[in-house]
């Protein structure tokens, strides 16, 4: 086992296994198919990164440097987390994008229910994405500590 | 964060719990970046990235009648992303049927939110707000709520006005309490540039393709670009401008650049000049064979590599006036070269509504028509999200469709040569 210490962006405690993209997430390109066709698995769709193109998102501790593309990332999140097919928790390995911070944000005050919970830990350093491997067992706790096992 | 007294009387429900909400949430957006104070926005108009009523949104729309109904709308009106669906752009019935049920079939429903949100005419959709035609175009410091990467990356580095990456919703959030979180490219300190980029080519680089490199070296940085006034000149003239508009698009679309500075060209380069490059900058050096080197890395996820292409979108972002002028006259001349009358690959050109009508009154309208390119206001991207649309080998001259898309670059003389049946 071995512990990170990131920056709370979004409260709350999970236990869920990782999915890793070494590359930046397209958000839209990831979950517009899956938020399109009802996916409820929502599989990412982007063909552009192989880390994640055709794996289970929803309910995965989704590890990743930053999302990078178009700027409806943020809504694109949002609404993944209000129909609930959000990833369990997403964990950054570098400071969190105005686009995902947003998309965070906005679900953390505009959305009620337990279903519509994401918790989110940034700033959690290069060594947590060389560490941690698609499969691990991942739990957050309150003050920003990962826990990769 | 420090608040002024309105702010905090918003934020304790004085003006309404959804305005409350509405003001809680740029706050928060603008902690998790470390601004301390909201600034108030100074531009005349917002712009939103969000034009498209996909089905699959729905929960947005149910926020922006939570605005609605609250009547937390805007003052500023705004214009808006390009739409998606355009009838005079080619597509069989199983890709419109796709389009119709399955994708934007709450485009009529989004389009009636937008005008009780202050879309400012039935026109405004465009990714090239700021084109003199469409007339949203900020003033040099202007504070801006925009969104859309490619329309933020021209208006502060082109028209020295200051505007975060920021998401949509969030961009008519500012907008509507009027104030925006003080951080990144809103400061001086977060408009230094922490890379240098020395452009030693032995020809004026492709603008999509010089901004893809960048964007790709530098990521979300600010880079102060030398040596591509040598190619540009030293005003920003129209063909300044568009150059500028594309290498732009490309640099934060294949990176996440909001701002850069082109040495002796744009505005706070002029100004201010290489102190604006802040200490221990990185360095780039791009010579012709690092162009090439980045364009032979872009991978092709065309099912057949060899395919023949069954249609060229050129405009992302959407053409100015000069790009339908200048490209008529290449189209044609590249015609004539290869003994075609029509161009062999169907071509849709896109640009802004306003920018097509002032492009009708000219007789290149005519012209390029009888080229057989399609002039169209669509946006290239929302089409080639549909997954039938995805799977026909398409083709372009720009780097932001080819990352977001499964369409695939070539340099505008490559589409050129190949929408016109040229060297055979």
């Amino acid at each position: 086992m071995k512990q990170f210490k990131g920056r709370v962006v979004a409260p709350g405690t999970v236990t869920a296994e990782a999915l890793v993209s070494h590359g930046g997430l397209n958000t839209l390109a990831s979950f517009q198919k899956a938020l399109q066709f009802g996916d409820k698995k929502a599989t990412c769709g982007d063909q552009n990164n192989a880390d994640l193109y055709g794996k289970q998102m929803a309910g995965k501790a989704l590890c990743l440097p930053q999302t990078i593309g178009s700027t409806t990332g943020g809504l694109v999140i949002y609404c993944a987390c209000s129909m609930g097919r959000q990833p369990a928790c997403m964990l950054f390995s570098q400071p969190i994008d105005s686009l995902a911070g947003a998309g965070v944000i906005l679900a953390d005050i505009w959305l009620e229910g337990e279903h519509t919970k994401m918790p989110v830990v940034d700033s959690l350093g290069e060594e947590f994405l060389n560490y941690v491997k698609d499969g691990m067992s991942i739990t957050i706790k309150e003050d920003g500590v990962v826990e990769v096992n | 964060m420090i608040l002024t007294d309105e702010q905090k009387a918003i934020l304790n429900g004085e003006k309404g719990e959804t305005l409350s909400k509405v003001l809680q949430t740029v706050i928060r957006y603008g902690e998790l970046f470390g601004a301390e104070k909201l600034v108030p926005i100074t531009s005349e108009y917002n712009h939103l990235v969000t034009s498209f009523g996909l089905k699959a949104l729905g929960p947005v729309y149910d926020l922006m009648n939570q605005l609605i109904e609250a009547g937390a709308v805007s003052g500023q009106k705004f214009s808006v992303d390009p739409r998606p669906l355009d009838p005079n752009v080619p597509k069989n019935f199983l890709q419109d049927f796709i389009f119709k049920n399955f994708m934007y079939s709450k485009q009529d429903f989004y389009e009636d939110q937008l005008n009780k949100l202050g879309l400012m005419d039935k026109d405004a959709f465009s990714c090239t707000c700021y084109m003199d035609a469409v007339g949203n175009k900020p003033k040099k410091g202007d504070v801006l709520s925009w969104a859309e990467s490619s329309a933020v990356v021209y208006a502060n580095s082109v028209l020295g006005a200051r505007c975060n990456r920021n998401s949509g919703i969030i961009d008519i959030m500012g907008s509507v309490v009027g104030y925006v979180p003080y951080f990144g490219l809103l400061t001086d300190e977060g408009r230094k540039a922490t890379w240098v980029i020395e452009i030693k080519t032995t020809k004026k680089p492709e603008a999509q393709l010089l901004g893809s490199a960048i964007g790709m070296k530098v990521m979300e940085a600010v880079p102060y670009v030398k040596g591509l006034d040598k190619w540009l000149g030293n005003e920003l003239d129209d063909a300044a401008c568009t150059y500028l508009k594309d290498f732009g698009a490309a640099t934060a679309s294949n990176g996440a650049v909001g701002l850069y500075h082109i040495d002796g060209l744009t505005p706070e380069a002029k100004e201010c000049g290489e102190s604006l490059i802040a200490e221990n900058a990185k360095v780039y050096v791009i010579d012709d064979a690092e162009l090439q080197r980045v364009y032979d890395n872009y991978p092709i996820i065309w099912k057949n590599p060899n395919a023949k292409p069954k249609l060229c979108f050129m405009g992302c972002p959407h053409m100015s006036l000069e790009q339908l002028k200048s490209w008529t006259d290449k189209v044609e001349a590249g015609l004539k070269e290869a003994g075609n009358a029509k161009v062999v690959i169907p071509t849709v050109f896109t640009a802004a509504p306003a920018v097509i009508k002032e492009f009708e009154k000219t007789p290149y309208a005519a012209r390029l028509k009888a080229t057989g390119v399609i002039v169209s206001y669509i946006c290239p991207l929302m089409y080639m999200n549909n997954p039938l649309c995805g799977k026909m080998p398409v083709i372009t001259s720009s780097n932001k469709l080819r990352t977001y898309t499964t369409a695939r670059y070539y340099t505008d003389d490559e589409i050129l040569v190949q929408i016109t049946g040229g060297k055979k």
